[in-house]
C-alpha cells in the first residue's frame, strides 16, 4: 500500500490538466481570503482599518499590532499581552493530548485484537460519548472538579480533555488497528509475548501515521477550547483562548481589530505549525486507518 | 511480566484487556451517560440560573415546542446540517480526486486547504464578517472592479443568511474532509485500478463504478465527523452573525447555551439538549449497528 | 495542656487566615484598554493596603461568558472573591446565598445617603448590602455629527416628530440618518428610550418593569413599535449584525447623522480626536420629564469563608471610594454610582451625565434600562430581545409585535 495516485498517469490532455491546475487554484484563493484579510489588516494602522479597503495592502506598514498583541495588550488589569497565557495552554495541552492519545491507542488495541463478547457494544458506547454537547456538561462538571478539589487546576481541566477525547482518540486508534494484520499477534502470542509486551513491540512501533492525526486532532481540538477553559480555571491558569476571547470581544471598549488580527494568528501559531509540519504525515495517517478499518 | 499466584497466564492475559479498557468505560459512563441522565432530570425541573431538583414534569418540553425561536433553530439545523454535510462531502471528494491527479506542489496546495482547521473561530469569524459584509467585504470589492450591478448581501438578509454560516463552515473543515478522501484513494490498491484500466474503462466511469464504491467507509467516517461539527456548531454562529439578523440564524446549540446560561431558564435549555441527543442518536446510532454489523460479516 | 493545643491551633489558624486574607480575586469582563486601565487603579489602590489582587477577566457578550464561568465556579465551591455583575442577576445570586453581606462596610461609609435609591433597589437583597456599585451607565442619548446639523441648520429635537423631520432632512441632503448595529442589545437600547419617550415615565414602568400585560399589548406599545419602524427607515442598508463602534465611526467620519447609543459611544469619539460640543453633540433622546434610563456594573461580594473578610471589605470600600469612583468613570464614559462625587475632572457630556441622573434620581425619574437587564429578569429581558429584535427586521408589523411582545412575556415568566 504505497502513496499511489489512483490517476496513473497524467494522461489526459493538456486543456484539462490547466482546468484542473485553475479550480484547484481559485480553491487556495478561497481558503486563503480569511488569512489574508487578517494578515494585511494586521499590519495596518487603526485609522487606516476605518476607512475601509479590507484587500488593500497597508498604506503604512506596522509591526505595532503584533508586538502589542504579544506583549502589551490589555487583556484583564495588567497589559501583559498574550505572552503569559501561552505557557498556561502548553501546561494544558501536552499531557491532555499525551494522556488521550495513550489512552485511545490502549483502548483500540483492546478493542480490536483482545475482542470479548460485546466487544462492539462498548466501542460504540465509547464513540456515542463523542457527540455530547459540551454546553451540558458544564455544571455537573464543575460539581466533579469541585468535589476532588482540582477546581481551578491545569490538572482538573487536563483531566475533563483527556475524558472528552477518549472518543474520538479511541475511534482512530480501533480503526486504524482493525486493519493491523492479527497473525502478527498470535505470533508473538506463542513466543510467549503478554498484552503490554506486544502493545509495546509491535502495535506502539507501527502506530506512527495514526499517533499524528490523533495529536492533530486532540492538540487542535484541546489548544482552541474555549468554554472549559474559561469555566474550569483560576486566574493564574488561564489558557490563551480565553485570554484571546477578552482581547477581542471587549463589550464597551475601543475595538482594535489591527490587534485583534495580530492576536488571533499569534494564539494559532501552534496549531498551524502542526499542521503544516505533520500534514504530510496526516494524510498518511488518515489513509492507514480509513479505507481498511 | 505479572506473577500473580491465583491466575494462570492466560486467564491473567484475559483479563487484562478488560482491566486496562474499564477506566475509560467508566469514567464515560460517570462523565458522558451520567450527565447526560442529570441532564435528562433537570429537563424535567423548575431549574432556572442555577440547577433545581423539583419535578414537574413534561411542562418545559411543552414550552420548548411552542417557541418560535426553538422552531427556527431547528429549521436551520436540517438546511445548514444538509447543506454543510452535503457539500463538504462533494467538495472534498472533488478536490481530493484533482489533487491526486500527480499535481505539482501538492504539498503546498494541501496545507492551504487543511489550515482552516486549525484556527479557532473566535477571530476567523470575524474577518469572514467583513469578507460577507456588503459594505466592505466582497461585494463592494467587486463593484470597484467595475462590476457595479454586483450584488452579494447575504449576511444581510434574514432569508440567505444561514447559507453565509454554510459558507463560513464549509470553509472550515471541507480540506478536512479533502484530506480523508485523500487518503483513500492513495490507500487503494494498485491492482484494482490496473485491472479496471485493462478493460478500457474512461476516467469517469473509474470513479463512480469502482473508485467511489471502494471509498465507503469514508464516507461514513466523514459523515460522523461533520454530523459531529454541525450540531456542534457554536463558535460559528456567535462570531459570524450570532444569531441575527433578527434571531434568523440561530442553531439549537446557541438555541441551548443562551437559554441555559443567557436567559435564566435552566429547565428549558435542558430539554433542547435532550432532544438534541435524542436527535444525534437517531442518526447515530443507525450508522454505528450499520457499520458494525459490516464488521461481522467480514 | 488542652487549652494550650487550642489556643496554640488558633494562632495558627489566625497566621494562616492573615496570609490568605490579603487576597481578592475578581472576576470582571473589563479588559479593554481604558476600562481595564481603569480598572487597574483600583488594583493598585488595594496594593497599597496590603491586599493583592488577582485578575480573572472573562469578556464577552457584555457578561454573558462571565456568568457562564460564575456558575462553573460557583458549583465547584470555588468561588471568586468578587464578581462583576448586572442588575437582576445581582438579585439571582442573593436569593441563590451565595453573595456575603456587606451591612458593617456600608453602615461604617454611610452608602445609603449616598447611592441612588434606584441602584440601591439592586446592589441590596433581602435588605442587605451584597454589592458595591461602580459606576452608572444611561442609555438613552443621542450622539450626533456637529458639521451635519450645522449644515443641515438642524437644532437638537425635543421630541420624536422633530427628530424625524430632522432624519428626513439629513436622508435628503444624503446622509444616513441614524447609524446603527443591527445586534439584538442594540435595537433594545433603541427601545428603551422610544418606550420611555412615547409613553412616559409611568408607562414605561408600567410595561418594562411592571411587566403588565395590558400595557405592553396596548395602543401605545404599537405607536412605540411604529417609531422604531420609522427609525428603521432611517438605517443604512448594512446595518445588521454591526458592532455598535462601527455605528460610532459613521457618525465621527460624517457619513451618518446620528446615533442612538449609550454614554459609552463618548471613548469612540474622544478616541477619534473629537471634541464634545466641537465636533460632536451628545443629547439625551428627547429629553422629556428629565427621566434616565441607567445600568450600574457592580461588584458582587461571595461568601467564600469568614477568613477573607477583611479583605472584602477593603475592597468593596476602595470601589465606593470617591476618587476612585471619579478616576474610573472619567475613563469610562459613565457616571460616579454615588451622587457626592465631584464633577471637576469630567468633561462637558459628563457634567450633563451627572446633573442628569442627579435630578431624575432627586424626582423619582430614574429607570433601570430594559435592553441592560435593569428592568427585567434576564427571561424576560431575551424574550422581549426576540420580539424587538423581529419586529426591528421586518417580521412582525407593529400591530403583531406589541402582541407578540405581551405573549412571549408571559410564556417566558
Amino acid at each position: 500500500m504505497g502513496m499511489s495516485s489512483v490517476a496513473s498517469t497524467p494522461s489526459t490532455g493538456s486543456i484539462a490538466r490547466t482546468c484542473i491546475y485553475v479550480v484547484l487554484l481559485v480553491f487556495c484563493l478561497f481558503y486563503l481570503v480569511p488569512l489574508y484579510v487578517m494578515l494585511v489588516n494586521s499590519f495596518k494602522e487603526l485609522e487606516e482599518i476605518r476607512g475601509g479597503g479590507m484587500l488593500n495592502l497597508p498604506e503604512n506598514f506596522t509591526t505595532a499590532p503584533w508586538s502589542s498583541a504579544w506583549s502589551t495588550a490589555q487583556i484583564g488589569v495588567q497589559p501583559t499581552g498574550l505572552k503569559p497565557y501561552f505557557l498556561n495552554s502548553i501546561y494544558m495541552v501536552v499531557p491532555a493530548v499525551f494522556l488521550s492519545t495513550m489512552i485511545g491507542a490502549l483502548n483500540g488495541y483492546v478493542l480490536s485484537k483482545w475482542t470479548f463478547a460485546y466487544h462492539r457494544l462498548v466501542f460504540g458506547l465509547l464513540l456515542f460519548s463523542c457527540f455530547i454537547p459540551f454546553q451540558i456538561v458544564l455544571i455537573p462538571m464543575a460539581r466533579v472538579l469541585g468535589t476532588f478539589g482540582i477546581a481551578g487546576s491545569t490538572w482538573g481541566l487536563v483531566l475533563v480533555h483527556t475524558v472528552y477525547g477518549i472518543g474520538f482518540s479511541t475511534l482512530f486508534f480501533r480503526n486504524y488497528y482493525e486493519a493491523f494484520p492479527t497473525e502478527l499477534i498470535k505470533a508473538a502470542q506463542l513466543d510467549g509475548a503478554g498484552f503490554f509486551q506486544i502493545f509495546r513491540r509491535i502495535m506502539l512501533p507501527s502506530s506512527g501515521p495514526i499517533i499524528v492525526v490523533c495529536v492533530i486532532w486532540q492538540f487542535t481540538n484541546i489548544w482552541n477550547d474555549f468554554l472549559f477553559g474559561a469555566s474550569f480555571t483560576d486566574f493564574d491558569s488561564q489558557p490563551i483562548t480565553v485570554a484571546l476571547n477578552n482581547l477581542v470581544s471587549s463589550s464597551t471598549g475601543v475595538k482594535e481589530y489591527n490587534v485583534h488580527f495580530a492576536g488571533a494568528i499569534l494564539a494559532a501559531l501552534p496549531t498551524l505549525v502542526v499542521y503544516i509540519v505533520s500534514g504530510r504525515y496526516f494524510v498518511r495517517g488518515l489513509m492507514a486507518g480509513s479505507v481498511k478499518g | 511480566m505479572v506473577n500473580n499466584k491465583f491466575l494462570s497466564k492466560s486467564t491473567w492475559q484475559q483479563i487484562l484487556p478488560k482491566i486496562v479498557l474499564s477506566p475509560s468505560l467508566i469514567v464515560v459512563f460517570a462523565f458522558v451517560y451520567g450527565f447526560i441522565i442529570y441532564t435528562g432530570y433537570l429537563s424535567a425541573s423548575n431549574s432556572k440560573m442555577m440547577p433545581s431538583y423539583d419535578w414537574i414534569g413534561f411542562v418545559n418540553y411543552s414550552k420548548l415546542f411552542a417557541l418560535r425561536h426553538w422552531k427556527i433553530a431547528i429549521t436551520n439545523l436540517a438546511v445548514f446540517g444538509t447543506l454543510y454535510i452535503g457539500i463538504c462531502m462533494i467538495l472534498g471528494l472533488t478536490l481530493a480526486i484533482l489533487l491526486d491527479q500527480k499535481i505539482r506542489f501538492e504539498g503546498v496546495i494541501r496545507p492551504i486547504y487543511l489550515y482552516p482547521m486549525a484556527l479557532s473561530f473566535i477571530v476567523t469569524g470575524t474577518a469572514w464578517k467583513w469578507f460577507l459584509d456588503p459594505g466592505i467585504g466582497l461585494e463592494t470589492i467587486i463593484q470597484t472592479w467595475g462590476f457595479e450591478d454586483f450584488s452579494f448581501r447575504w449576511i444581510k438578509d434574514r432569508d440567505m443568511a444561514i447559507y453565509c454560516v454554510v459558507i463560513a463552515a464549509v470553509w472550515q473543515t471541507s480540506g478536512f474532509v479533502m484530506a480523508m478522501f485523500l487518503a483513500g484513494l492513495r490507500g487503494i490498491d494498485d491492482e484494482i485500478l490496473k485491472a479496471a484500466r485493462i478493460d478500457g474503462a474512461p476516467a469517469f466511469k473509474l470513479y463512480t463504478k469502482i473508485v467511489i464504491p471502494i471509498l465507503k467507509p469514508i464516507f461514513l467516517s466523514a459523515f460522523v465527523v461533520l454530523a459531529h461539527m454541525a450540531i456542534k456548531s457554536y463558535d460559528l454562529v456567535v462570531a459570524l452573525t450570532n444569531g441575527g439578523p433578527g434571531r434568523a440564524t440561530e442553531l439549537p446549540a446557541t438555541f441551548m447555551y443562551s437559554y441555559t446560561f443567557t436567559r435564566n431558564q435552566m429547565g428549558i435549555g435542558a430539554s433542547s439538549a435532550i432532544i438534541m441527543l435524542m436527535t444525534i442518536a437517531a442518526i447515530i446510532v443507525p450508522y454505528l449497528y450499520a457499520e458494525l454489523r459490516e464488521r461481522k460479516s467480514d | 495542656m488542652k487549652k494550650m493545643i487550642a489556643a496554640l491551633s488558633m494562632t495558627a489558624m489566625m497566621g494562616s487566615a492573615h496570609a490568605i486574607a490579603s487576597e481578592v480575586e475578581v472576576l470582571h469582563w473589563w479588559t479593554s484598554g481604558g476600562e481595564a486601565a481603569a480598572l487597574n487603579v483600583l488594583k493598585e489602590d488595594l496594593q497599597g493596603k496590603g491586599v493583592s489582587w488577582q485578575d480573572m477577566p472573562v469578556a464577552g457578550g457584555g457578561g454573558e461568558n462571565a456568568m457562564t464561568v460564575l456558575r462553573a465556579r460557583v458549583s465547584a465551591n470555588n468561588a471568586p472573591t468578587a464578581a462583576q455583575m448586572l442588575g437582576f442577576d445581582i438579585q439571582d445570586w442573593g436569593a441563590q446565598g451565595a453573595a456575603a453581606n456587606l451591612n458593617d462596610v456600608a453602615a461604617a461609609e454611610g452608602w445609603d445617603a449616598v447611592v441612588p435609591a434606584a441602584l440601591q433597589a439592586f446592589s441590596k437583597h433581602d435588605g442587605k448590602w451584597v454589592a458595591a456599585p461602580v459606576n452608572v451607565h444611561s442609555t438613552n442619548w443621542v450622539w450626533a455629527n456637529k458639521k451635519i446639523f450645522d449644515e443641515l441648520n438642524l437644532s437638537v429635537p425635543s421630541n420624536f416628530e422633530e427628530m424625524a423631520a430632522a432624519m428626513d432632512k439629513m436622508k435628503a441632503a444624503g446622509y444616513t440618518p441614524l447609524a446603527h448595529g443591527g445586534q439584538a442589545w442594540q435595537e433594545a437600547t433603541i427601545f428603551d428610550s422610544v418606550v420611555l419617550a412615547t409613553g412616559g415615565v409611568d408607562f414605561y414602568k408600567k410595561a418594562l418593569i411592571d411587566l403588565d400585560a395590558s400595557a405592553l399589548s396596548g395602543a401605545t406599545m404599537v405607536k412605540v413599535f411604529d417609531r422604531m419602524a420609522t427609525l428603521r427607515s432611517n438605517v443604512d442598508e448594512n446595518f445588521s449584525g454591526r458592532d455598535w463602534n462601527l455605528a460610532s465611526a459613521m457618525v465621527i467620519e460624517g457619513k451618518a447623522g446620528m446615533q442612538i447609543m449609550g454614554d459609552w459611544a463618548k471613548g469612540e469619539f474622544l478616541n477619534a480626536g473629537q471634541k464634545p460640543g466641537e465636533d460632536f453633540l451628545c443629547f439625551r433622546f428627547q429629553a422629556i420629564q428629565g427621566a434616565v434610563t441607567f445600568f450600574s456594573d457592580q461588584f458582587v461580594i461571595f461568601k467564600i469563608g469568614a477568613y477573607r473578610q477583611a479583605a472584602q471589605g477593603e475592597l468593596a470600600k476602595a470601589i465606593m471610594a470617591p476618587s476612585f469612583q471619579s478616576a474610573f468613570n472619567v475613563v469610562k464614559g459613565s457616571v460616579p454610582a454615588r451622587t457626592d462625587v465631584p464633577n471637576d475632572d469630567f468633561d462637558a457630556c459628563g457634567k450633563k451625565g451627572m446633573k442628569d441622573l442627579a435630578d431624575a434620581n432627586s424626582s423619582g425619574k430614574l429607570l433601570g434600562s430594559l435592553a441592560h437587564g435593569h428592568a427585567a429578569p434576564a427571561s424576560v429581558k431575551n424574550a422581549m430581545y426576540d420580539v424587538i429584535t423581529a419586529h426591528f427586521n421586518g417580521e412582525f408589523s407593529s400591530a403583531e409585535a406589541a402582541e407578540e411582545l405581551a405573549n412571549a412575556v408571559a410564556a417566558a415568566q
